[in-house]
């Protein structure tokens, strides 16, 4: 019976996949010095910044795709994808200068981008393609002298914050994906808190792909000065299309004494048809340090999109007492896979973390969670409780754990659960009797497996994710 | 309100149900007793369309309408209820999400607009009061780490929120001590009407000592062999089931 049902699965609306009809000022396909330096000019960036994407591209040329994931990466050809797509807009003033097909696409993705209807009081920046298109609020926020704005901005209006702490916590020489983007970097948001300042609101970018046969290469930057607070969302789609599209982005944070930093993402980007075609290749390098004692920082993710998805939001526990956390719920569905996980560097005394992983694989999908904790000699008492859980809804998907520990300091305390399980049929039954379908049990069973890590996002966000989770699945149980 | 004419069911290819047939009226309650493998929780399980069975040959009508053509939740939705032998734990499911979203969609079934948080939190209260459950449990999730008792008597609180035509209650008193098995009866009997029905299934007459049936039937090797009042409870109860066996497979 249940593989009859899971025979029978659905096709499932994304319904992201839609395009926009706008002028796009796109460069040829390729990549070279040239490509390099013309993303540059066209960012009218300093020398410095030529400077950097330079080396960082150089470096690259030495470099190897990284193969040890449990994942089955088709060949990219690199020189068949266009590095840089903008629509076509001149740094708009005000909302009534910004092409209002841009506009509709982001109220269609539900983003508000006219601060007289924000009444959710989340500031957002909107980026599509290659360029941040508006970033809302930045004039109130800018009062607490927070600032919040595209990376492009900061480069040129605070090129002494960007200096001091751009590739401070993911080196340009880090890995093949994160090099690459430092070479051909497009847009992304910069967030600077001052001291002691609580970010009133909830920061958010969304990105959105819309061009063809482009790469989405953005980065991000939070610096949470001493005893500041700030908490930062993050959402991303993109249109259907039968290719591939590469995703390549870093996120780097950095939080300094007994400052916090919460990070929390719904990544849904097109993760292909159901027969696999399509979809998009997400290769993202996230890595935060706690900087200064007390400092904390912690990852939610909840991860449903992309075809292929490699990602280990990461963090540096230098400062003493620092703590970390990371949150995950990842699902894949059809062909999707998933390579996911964390890392947690125990540098600091007293450092403590927490790892809560849930995984859910369903389809001919496969899901991984790959973890590493690392206590330094230094790390006197620092603590890590790891939980790694899995869900699989049916026979063909399949569902892995690589849990690597190295501890080097004896009074330090590492634990690890891992649990696997089945959505029992008895459940679903269960549940049938009571009147509910099976799609319907489905999501209560998943949503309630994953619960633990939804509570842990704004709420906004947790609805949405709670329906993503829904409309991921369906069609795929038994 | 419930006519099976000759049911033949399996489960994996082995026959389960071999031509039972019975017949439950409004306001009535039916006991079925029986040997263990006689096929009793089956029969519950086709009547409810678990997808574990397959029904082979036979008629099951349920108030005028073909019951073997709906889906599972569909009978739940036309108001069948089983109060299952072994109830699941379903972890991080509140008790509150679970039984509001099962309530909204009998009310969608029938039209209806779902009921508001206040009216729902309102009618669990009193629906608790009958089966004298812990407030705490409805905001447990699903059975998880409830006692056998616990579990039971949820089946009933749940039964009271969807109020069915017919309730099928499948071994509710087994794993339950006295004072359980005296409350569980009466939120049964609490729920009585003239205008539902009850087939109540159980191994021992203790249960129908609680539970007063109109009428009581013996399965036996998949068919319903013997059928009477009450007083054929006490008869079981005294002289086993051997006797009926011999009857039947002397024939």
């Amino acid at each position: 019976m249940s593989t009859d049902i899971l025979n029978e699965v659905t096709q499932t609306d994304y319904k992201y996949g839609f395009t926009t009809d706008i002028e796009t000022d796109i460069i040829p396909i390729g990549l070279n010095e040239d490509v390099v330096r013309l993303i540059s000019s066209k960012k009218n960036e300093p020398e410095w910044m030529l400077e950097f994407r330079l080396k960082a591209y150089r470096h690259w040329l030495t470099m190897k795709l990284p193969d040890w994931a449990h994942l089955n990466i088709p060949e990219i050809d690199y020189q068949s994808i266009a590095y840089y797509a903008a629509p076509r807009i001149n740094a708009p003033k005000s909302l009534d200068e910004v092409d209002p097909e841009l506009l509709k696409t982001f109220e269609k993705l539900g983003i508000p981008l006219h601060e007289r209807m924000a009444l959710s009081g989340i500031a957002v920046d909107a980026v599509m393609d290659s360029v941040s298109v508006k970033t809302t609020f930045k004039e109130s926020l800018s009062e607490l002298g927070i600032i919040f704005c595209s990376f492009s901005e900061a480069v040129e209006n605070h090129p002494d914050l960007v200096k001091k702490y751009m590739s401070s916590v993911v080196p340009y020489t880090d890995n093949f994906f994160a090099t690459l983007n430092c070479a051909v970097f497009s847009d992304g948001s910069f967030v600077y808190i001052p001291k002691g300042v609580r970010c009133p609101m909830e920061l958010s970018t969304y990105f959105r792909i819309n061009a063809m046969n482009t790469g989405q290469f953005e980065r991000t930057l939070i610096v949470a000065d001493e005893d500041s607070y700030v908490s930062y969302l993050e959402g991303c789609t993109a249109p259907m299309r039968d290719e591939n599209q590469l995703h390549a982005a870093i996120v780097e944070i950095v939080a300094m004494k007994n400052a916090e930093v919460k990070y929390s993402t719904v990544q849904n980007w097109y993760p292909g048809d159901k027969n696999g075609v399509g979809g998009i290749y997400n290769f993202v390098t996230k890595r935060g340090i706690c900087k200064g004692a007390y400092s904390k920082i912690s990852w939610t993710q909840v991860e449903t999109g992309s075809a292929i998805t490699w990602k280990y939001p990461s963090c540096i526990l230098l400062g003493d007492n620092s703590s970390a956390e990371f949150y995950s719920v990842a699902v894949t569905n059809h062909h999707q896979q998933a390579d996911t996980g964390t890392k947690m560097l125990h540098i600091g005394k007293n450092t403590t973390s927490h790892i809560l992983s849930k995984g859910i694989s369903a389809g001919l999908s496969q899901n991984s969670y790959r973890g590493l904790v690392k206590i330094n000699p230094a790390a006197e008492n620092a603590r890590n409780f790891s939980q790694c859980d899995s869900l699989l809804l049916g026979d063909k998907c399949g569902a892995h754990t690589f849990p690597y520990m190295e501890v080097n300091n004896d009074t330090a305390i590492v634990e690890h659960e891992a649990t696997t399980s089945k959505i029992n049929e008895d459940q679903i039954f269960y549940c049938n009797q009571r009147g509910i379908s099976t799609e319907d049990a489905v999501g209560l069973i998943v949503n309630g497996y994953a619960k633990e890590v939804l509570n842990k996002l704004p709420m906004e966000f947790a609805v949405e994710a709670q329906k993503l989770l829904q409309i991921t699945l369906e069609g795929s149980v038994g | 309100m419930l006519e099976i004419k000759n049911l033949h069911a399996n489960i994996n290819g082995k026959e389960i149900l071999k031509g039972l047939s019975l017949t439950v009226n409004a306001g009535e309650i039916h006991a079925i007793m029986g040997p263990n493998g006689a096929g009793k929780s089956t029969l519950a399980s086709v009547l409810t369309g678990n997808p574990a069975f397959t029904v082979t040959e036979g008629e099951v009508t349920f108030n005028a309408k073909n019951l073997l053509e709906l889906t599972p939740e569909n009978r739940s939705r036309e108001g069948i209820f089983l109060s299952f032998q072994y109830p699941v734990e379903i972890p991080g499911v509140s008790m509150v999400n679970f039984m509001r979203t099962a309530v909204n969609e009998h009310r969608k079934y029938k039209k209806l607009e779902p009921m508001s948080a206040t009216d729902f939190l309102r009618m669990q209260r009193e629906k608790k009061e009958l089966v004298e459950m812990d407030n705490k449990l409805a905001n447990r999730s699903v059975n998880e780490g409830f006692s056998g008792g616990e579990k039971k008597r949820n089946e009933i609180f749940q039964m009271a929120m969807l109020d069915p035509m017919l309730s099928i209650l499948d071994e509710t008193d087994s794993g339950l001590d006295i004072d359980a098995l005296r409350i569980v009866a009466n939120g049964v009997n609490k729920l009585k009407r003239s205008d539902n029905a009850s087939i109540v299934i159980t191994h021992y007459q203790r249960l129908l000592d609680y539970i007063v049936p109109d009428f009581v039937h013996v399965l036996y090797d998949g068919r319903i062999v013997k059928s009477g009042g009450k007083e054929l409870a006490l008869e079981l109860e005294e002289r086993g089931y051997d006797w009926i066996k011999k009857e039947v497979d002397g024939e």
